[in-house]
């Protein structure tokens, strides 16, 4: 099994490394733009829970991105080895069972989702932000990239067209960046809005973050519901394997 | 080596394969002969286990499908109709990772990427990206991955199809290549004379049903080895002859000019459809 999951995530890794500078230029470009909006520009002279504006939304802008790259890493190229270049065959006749690949995939989802993190810790350090980075606040971020891989791989396996993920995205992932608690406190919301919010797995890695940031430790509850998130996602996952020889 | 009992694939209401009985032996080049949509990919995505059949039994060397999956994947060399070898990676990482897959061991990977490489000519491109390949090359590499773990049975799904002549007969080469080394080979085509050159068996396939079986020569015998063709009207007729004598004096009988000649697979398809394998 384990030799499998590491086949999958070689495979990737091989990719990865030939765009590795073009990766990581790129990923570059959309954190920038919101630490210089919302950090220098609209959050110059904003005060939130005590703190500056800026500390507030890093963990946001790390959970929103650490969600859309992990996601993107794996749902659109899958979602192209399926139906357009057909390179998922190669993995159904191949002696690796769905579980190995699903594991590998969404590792390497992760990883990706990782590497764009430690881009905008050392960004939001630059800007002049001021949080606390430790073991707690990776495996946070880790549980965050998997649970967005496995949507990815999930929509990629369930969703026909290449258009069809991008709606998936435009509808789903987009309200998620900004409503889950990333650019402002939630508390004011209605009740049932505010109900809905909290249960989504972008909410509590913002809150763990946040919470863990300022010098603290993550909520149990953000804890739960993101392992939750991700065993969920990846039993998910492995289904669509099954299904896709029907 | 491949026993296949009542095979049945639905796809909603639409029966793509209809009860299909088929014993296909070790070292044996066989052919699924039939139009588009005569249910041809669909059985070899079913002995691929990428489809599930609906109902049926398939064995493959003493396994049977789906318990024995991962022990029958390993004895298989898949190449599918379409090219879908691995864009993003070269000639030689799409060979690595069909070895990782297998399980093979690092040294045996470069040992058998070397062997095989040469033996599809392709060892001068092998870190160049697939896409710069021509369609030729694309076909010999994947024929060079599926014959990378060393499967006992190769599965080819139209490997021909959308190639120049030239082309097409060095791979014909390379398939017989593989026959005279004993592989056992499972072919789909559309192409009559790609039948007729290189399977010794096949079954010709109408509609998801089995409608012939046998070599290309028994199946010309039994339909009658001479045909005398000639027009009238607007369409075409043929009668057919098991001497060559018979379709002399009958074709000296017509008014009309006629032509002998040998029959083929595709006038014994004609005879049992009423239509063209390529309409």
């Amino acid at each position: 099994m384990f030799q499998d999951i590491s086949t999958v995530f070689w495979r990737d890794w091989v990719v990865l490394r030939q765009r590795m500078k073009t990766f990581i230029f790129s990923r570059m470009v959309t954190p920038v733009l919101y630490l210089v909006a919302f950090g220098w520009g609209l959050g110059r002279n904003v005060q939130v829970e005590g703190g500056s504006y800026l500390d507030f939304i890093v963990p946001g802008i790390l959970a929103l991105n650490s969600m859309n790259i992990s996601f993107n890493s794996v749902g659109s190229p899958l979602n192209m080895s399926r139906l357009y270049h057909k390179t998922l065959e190669e993995y159904l006749v191949a002696p690796i069972s769905p579980v190995a690949f699903v594991l590998g995939k969404i590792l390497s989802g992760t990883m990706r989702g990782l590497i764009s993190s430690a881009i905008i810790i050392v960004l939001s350090y630059l800007f002049g932000a001021r949080f606390h980075v430790n073991i707690q606040f990776a495996l946070i971020v880790t549980l965050n990239c998997m649970a967005f891989s496995g949507l990815g791989f999930v929509a990629a396996m369930l969703i026909n067209s290449h258009e069809d993920m991008g709606n998936f995205s435009t509808y789903v992932l987009l309200p998620m960046s900004f409503l889950c608690a990333t650019f402002f406190n939630i508390s004011k919301l209605p009740t049932v809005v505010r109900t809905i919010i909290e249960l989504l797995p972008l909410t509590h890695c913002t809150y763990a973050l946040r919470a863990i940031g300022a010098g603290g430790n993550a909520p149990l509850a953000s804890w739960i519901n993101l392992i939750v998130y991700v065993l969920v996602l990846v039993g998910v996952s492995v289904w669509t394997m099954e299904r896709v020889r029907k | 080596m491949i026993q296949i009992k009542g095979l049945v694939k639905k796809f909603g209401d639409r029966v793509a394969v209809n009860q299909l009985d088929l014993e296909i032996g070790s070292g044996e080049v066989f052919g699924l002969l039939g139009p588009n949509g005569a249910g041809k990919t669909t059985i070899i995505r079913m002995l691929t286990m990428l489809t599930r059949p609906t109902a049926g039994e398939i064995h493959i060397n003493n396994c049977t499908l789906p318990a024995d999956e991962e022990q029958v994947k390993a004895m298989l060399g898949i190449v599918p109709q379409h090219f879908n070898l691995d864009p993003d990676l070269s000639v030689g990482e799409n060979l690595e990772l069909h070895g990782r897959l297998h399980h093979m061991a690092a040294e045996d990977r470069k040992l058998r990427m070397a062997e095989l490489l040469e033996y599809v000519e392709l060892q001068e491109r092998v870190h160049d990206k697939v896409q710069s390949l021509s369609g030729g090359m694309k076909r010999r590499l994947m024929i060079a991955r599926a014959l990378f773990h060393r499967p006992r049975i190769l599965f080819l799904d139209e490997p021909t199809v959308g190639l120049d002549p030239q082309v097409r007969r060095k791979l014909w080469d390379l398939i017989r290549r593989l026959h005279s080394e004993k592989f056992t080979v499972l072919l789909t085509t559309h192409y009559i004379e790609e039948a007729e050159a290189l399977c010794g068996r096949v079954a010709i396939l109408e509609k998801g049903k089995l409608i012939a079986l046998g070599s290309p020569e028994e199946l010309r015998r039994r339909t009658g080895e001479y045909v005398v063709e000639w027009t009238e009207g607007d369409g075409r007729e043929t009668r057919f002859f098991h001497e060559r004598s018979e379709a002399a004096s009958f074709a000296g009988t017509l008014t009309l000019t006629a032509t002998i000649r040998r029959s083929n697979l595709e006038d014994v398809f004609v005879e049992m459809t009423g239509r063209k394998v390529i309409d």
